[in-house]
């Protein structure tokens, strides 16, 4: 019963809101077409202005005044550093490569999982890289062998610099699917 | 205690886990009589009774009540990253009773020729303002309560400062990711990353347009909407709660799997050496090597991915999907067989995996396209 009671009441009090908030006769008077339609313009100016301004200084961010980037290129140390048939990791963290040494030569294998770019772990006891993400394996040549990385691991440029230390390359990659690590620049031969 | 750990972990190898609740599926949701016959004469239905409810949530408890007592289990089960996936599992099975049990109440009164339950439901309305707002508000404080109250219990599994060259191992996901990052194991990751995901939000946006059964529209049954609601359920508990739980408890380092009690050893050794469907079959089977031609060689795989999308459609339209065909139409039923295919695409690559060892039906690492 009280909800019927107060039906009535509320209309009422609705229509005679709208009235006041609509405020026909005031706004009418003010601004006609033509001003409306430039003071339109003069928003829509300053809207994207605002917003222009807005995505530049967006854009900015991408473009940071200092790089924290280590180098691409960089030398490791002669090749008397690596051991035959070791993996070695001492340049996983800073540059981002592993140097395995066989009895033929060196090659820098990427640290990135060709999955979905983890970073793999090397396990000496098993002999294979394992990545901790979907566990994908890669053997010490950086073929895949398990889980679901699709291609092996890319292998860096490497040759000898001048003062006989190994100089690797990391803006130019070889891919075992294209046939590339036949290259003589991805494999050093010592 | 020791053989009961034994046997929970010999029950959640995931693929003894994942085949048992996939074949156990349609005798707790029955697609049709004669798995209806047997949902009753197993008693499964008393899962959405009062006292089923009782006697599985107290079951739950009891078991990480136990669990807690185990070394292993403490640890994955009290980090904080997991204690939300120990409450999802009460809360899931909460939810799913609230409904279901509704569900087979109006079940038995439309079969015994009664109105559903909510016909009954009160014709007066009730204000937005204060009757709902009011319940909001309250329900948003108790939120925040609780949200307060869990934060500063447990502390946030914050990790040293984030390092490219150093992935902590398992790398585990926010768990409302672990399915995907399951399904990433067994597919390119743009599939499983991209395509899949993307198929997934359409496909949900998609269902009201392809369930146009007027049944159940108003109030909650199951007997005329048995094949919506179950194949609805199969890929929410089956396909992402269950690989939830299985991305939470079962996965070790280097994503090796492991039981709830097993310890989590970094050199279990798993022999997974996975291959694709193309060396099977050229280097297995005919004795020569992969040829040369990237179509020749994964033709075989072409054959099955496409036969597998063009040959079912019109196969379950003659036979068990017939009814659904006529009703649906060919563009409504085509956009439902192929979402279903898709769903079940993932068992299907899942257990090709594990018995084949088989990587990729179709591997083009050329061209970075690998189903």
């Amino acid at each position: 019963m009280p909800a019927e009671a107060e039906k009535p009441m509320q209309e009422k009090k609705v229509s005679k809101q709208a009235k006041a908030s609509v405020g026909e006769g005031t706004i009418k008077e003010k601004v006609q077409r033509r001003s409306f339609i430039s003071w339109l313009a003069v928003a829509w100016v300053a809207f994207a202005a605002a917003t222009g301004g807005f995505l530049t200084m967006i854009l900015r961010i991408f473009f940071p005044n200092v790089l924290f980037e280590p180098p691409q290129s960089f030398k490791i140390g002669p090749p008397e550093e690596y051991e035959i048939g070791l993996v070695d990791i001492r340049w996983q963290a800073k540059f981002g490569t592993w140097i395995i040494r066989d009895s033929e030569g060196i090659y820098a294998l990427s640290t990135v999982c060709t999955h979905l770019g983890c970073t793999p772990n090397w396990l000496e006891n098993e002999s294979k890289f394992k990545c901790p993400c979907h566990g994908s394996g890669f053997r010490k040549s950086g073929i895949n062998f398990e889980g679901p990385a699709p291609r092996p691991l890319e292998r860096y440029k490497i040759v000898m610099a001048d003062d006989g230390q190994i100089l690797i390359d990391k803006s130019k990659k070889f891919q075992y699917e294209k046939g590339q690590w036949s290259d003589p620049e991805a494999f050093l031969v010592v | 205690m020791e053989s009961f750990k034994d046997f929970i972990d010999f029950l959640t190898q995931p693929t003894l886990m994942l085949t048992l609740s996939m074949v156990t599926f349609p005798f707790f949701f029955p697609i049709n009589d004669w798995f209806e016959k047997w949902n009753r004469r197993l008693r499964l239905n008393l899962l959405w009774t009062n006292a089923g409810l009782v006697v599985v949530m107290l079951g739950l408890a009891l078991f990480f009540v136990v669990g807690v007592q185990d070394a292993e289990f403490r640890l994955i089960m009290l980090k904080p990253d997991n204690v939300p996936i120990v409450g999802l599992i009460f809360l899931v099975y909460f939810f799913m009773w609230v409904s279901m049990k509704q569900a087979s109440d109006n079940d038995a009164r439309l079969s015994s020729g009664k109105k559903p339950n909510e016909y009954h439901d009160p014709d007066e309305k009730v204000l937005v303002w204060p009757d709902l707002v009011y319940v909001e508000f309250i329900s948003l404080i108790l939120c925040m309560c609780l949200l307060l109250v869990w934060s500063i219990g447990l502390e946030a599994p914050l990790e040293e400062p984030a390092n490219p060259a150093a992935t902590p191992n398992p790398s585990k996901a926010p768990w409302y990711f672990l399915g995907l990052q399951e399904m990433l194991v067994y597919f390119d990751p743009w599939l499983a990353g991209v395509v899949f995901p993307t198929i997934i939000i359409f496909g949900l946006m998609a269902i009201p347009y392809l369930d146009k059964n007027p049944e159940g529209s108003g109030y909650y049954q199951f007997k005329n909407r048995r094949l919506a609601i179950s194949i609805y359920m199969f890929g929410w508990i089956i396909l992402w709660v269950l690989l939830i739980i299985i991305g939470t408890f079962l996965r070790g380092p280097n994503w090796n799997f492991f039981g709830p009690f097993e310890y989590w050893d970094i050199h279990k050794l798993e022999p997974l050496t996975n291959i694709n469907l193309s060396e099977i079959i050229y280097i297995k089977l005919f004795n020569t090597g992969l040829p040369s031609n990237i179509f020749l060689r994964e033709l075989f795989g072409f054959i099955v991915v496409f036969g597998y999308f063009l040959v079912f459609p019109p196969l379950l339209a003659k036979t068990v999907l017939k009814r659904l065909y006529l009703q649906l139409g060919n563009f409504g039923y085509g956009v439902f067989v192929f979402l279903l295919l898709c769903m079940l695409s993932l068992p299907i690559k899942m257990y090709l995996r594990w018995i084949f060892n088989l990587k990729y039906l179709i591997a083009i690492p050329e061209y970075f396209f690998n189903i």
